[in-house]
């Protein structure tokens, strides 16, 4: 438990200094503040408070921003320690290798979370200053910003998984970019695109009926978007796949959340446990 | 024994890297790990540290499977070429290590102190020299006074001061009963630092003695080297029945027992020359003999 301390302390120090941290809170609190401002326009005629236009927009926000800032904190963290010469020097200590990959994910984790909280808080804020008496944030709304805020870390760990597991693989942190760029183009984007390509062609046919649903828990960011995807009054505000996403319940997708979140860990674990340096 | 290592063999596909190598080491001992590159050295270092396994054999650190908890805890490492993360300052990466060796904070800011770093010791590693980070990396081997150091080319990129120095630390280490097991390329360091010298040839141990004991076995001639007087050099050359190699400078190779014979000749001829040289077989020529084949 120690060595988890002390690892995740070198780590977060590692994060401030070498800007993560700035970067992470910089981008969320800006898109955070900007979608919300931009939401203050919509909500007279919707019928809805400001919040929760803003918690629609900030949800397909962070199908974007969170696996991308996880992936930026861990496609480095062992193969740069490989590239150093230093994996070698930790795995000789006697420390072990869970105890090492346990520090690298709670310091990467708190920083995400941390990042988001800044910029969902403001997103809040601002939606309170902004229809401030006319009830600009109800408490349904304040719910769904911290339902947001818990997933969208769940959603951040997954990809951290993922991109220690190909951290582990790659060996080299060029390698390991590279490839994490290729994981988020293809989980946060080209899915989605493939999808709602299929969804077209096929026209309420089998593929929406019975492969859609499935497809909708196969990936981290798509079970992340119907978890969060608004009930009730606002269902009007959800587009693309979010609107598509009806035939899987809140319920279904959240486990599929939880699965990635911890599947994802546990392939790195996995993953990092097989290295022989 | 602190380290023993019984016929341990390691292949990589086709090539064996590490063939039926045997060795041990005694509390306090230092042993010189010598070889060309891809000899086998730091393959054979990385499974007595546990970090890869080994085909056949068996190795004991101190009494422990390498790898398990309790050999990792008697072993420390020096990695080739390491290199801390950019952005932590040498204190901090020291301490990081420190922890992890649960040792506390005081033996960490000790330790800087002794390898020469307390002043730089809160700047960022990225501001480090190359000998500054490998006196950071003999630091952390030193941690917790480990039974067995296993140090990869601990000197490269050290210069002539800092080398001195660092045997000073070894002397240090093995003195406090730690077995000390380091390779190098530098080989004329190595005398008279080093209790044991080992020699690697694609991943056989083709010697293991005493320096004494290799040079007195390999047989190698002793280099007698005779400045002659300006115009002189013929003459001394015709009565020595020896070759002029440059200049005025002539050379002789004999053997141990002829070497006193022949100083007795040239001090005859003292009015011809000026000054001569004894040169014994130096580690270089020890390595080059045992690397080419000759076997003790």
């Amino acid at each position: 438990m120690r060595a988890v301390f002390a690892i995740a302390g070198a780590e977060l120090k590692i994060a401030l200094r070498n800007f993560w941290v700035a970067l992470a809170v910089g981008l969320t609190a800006l898109f955070a503040a900007v979608l919300t401002f931009a939401g203050s326009g919509p909500t007279g005629t919707l019928g809805v408070d400001l919040l929760t236009v803003a918690v629609a927009s900030l949800t397909t926000l962070t199908v974007y921003l969170a696996p991308l800032i996880a992936l930026l904190l861990a496609f480095d963290a062992i193969a740069g320690e490989a590239d150093r010469g230093t994996l070698a020097l930790m795995l000789s200590y006697p420390v072990s290798r869970f105890a090492i990959l346990a520090g690298k994910l709670s310091a990467h984790l708190s920083v995400l979370a941390f990042a988001l909280a800044i910029g969902f808080s403001l997103a809040g804020i601002m939606a309170w200053g902004i229809d401030g008496k006319a009830g600009g944030v109800s408490e349904t709304s304040l719910y769904a910003l911290l339902r947001l805020w818990w997933t969208a870390v769940l959603l951040g760990a997954a990809f951290l998984g993922l991109g220690y597991a190909i951290s582990s693989l790659a060996r080299q942190p060029g390698v390991a970019a590279g490839l994490a760029i290729g994981l988020w183009l293809v989980f946060v984007v080209l899915y989605d695109l493939g999808m709602l390509g299929a969804l077209v062609v096929d026209n309420g046919g089998f593929f929406t009926r019975q492969v859609f649903p499935w497809m909708l828990v196969g990936n981290p960011a798509d079970a992340f978007r119907v978890v969060n995807m608004p009930t009730g009054e606002a269902v009007a505000l959800a587009s693309g796949v979010g609107g598509a996403s009806k035939a899987v319940s809140h319920v279904v997708a959240l486990a599929a959340l939880v699965t990635w979140s911890f599947g994802a860990l546990g392939l790195s674990w996995a993953a990092f446990r097989r290295i022989e340096s | 024994m602190s380290l023993e290592i019984t016929n341990v063999t390691r292949r990589y596909g086709e090539v064996t890297a590490v063939s039926d190598i045997s060795l041990s080491m005694a509390p306090g001992e230092r042993v010189a790990l010598l070889g060309h590159n891809g000899a086998g050295k730091t393959t054979l270092m990385k499974m007595i540290l546990g970090l890869t396994h080994l085909d056949e054999g068996s190795i004991s650190v101190f009494g422990a499977t390498p790898g398990s908890h309790a050999a990792r805890s008697a072993s420390s490492y020096l990695p080739e070429n390491v290199a801390f993360h950019r952005s932590l300052t040498g204190r901090e990466q020291l301490l990081l290590l420190a922890r992890l060796r649960g040792v506390g904070r005081r033996p960490a800011d000790e330790l800087l102190e002794r390898v020469g770093l307390h002043r730089a010791a809160d700047r960022r590693i990225a501001t480090y020299s190359k000998g500054m980070r490998q006196r950071l990396g003999l630091a952390q081997a030193l941690l917790g006074k480990p039974r067995v150091a296993v140090l990869d080319e601990p000197t490269s990129g050290l210069d002539p001061i800092s080398r001195g120095d660092f045997y000073n630390l070894v002397n240090e280490l093995s003195s406090n009963g730690t077995a000390v097991l380091l390779s190098s390329h530098a080989l004329t360091e190595l005398e008279a630092r080093t209790d044991r010298i080992a020699i690697l040839l694609e991943g056989r141990l083709v010697a293991n003695a005493p320096l004494a004991m290799l040079r007195s076995q390999a047989r190698l001639p002793i280099r007698l080297r005779v400045a002659a007087r300006p115009e002189k050099s013929d003459e001394v050359a015709d009565r020595l029945g020896a070759v002029r190699t440059s200049g005025r400078s002539i050379e002789i190779s004999c053997l141990q027992d002829e070497k006193l014979g022949h100083l007795g000749r040239i001090a005859a001829l003292e009015s011809l020359i000026e000054d001569v040289e004894v040169a014994p077989p130096s580690l270089e020529d020890l390595y080059r003999y045992y690397s080419g084949g000759g076997s003790i």
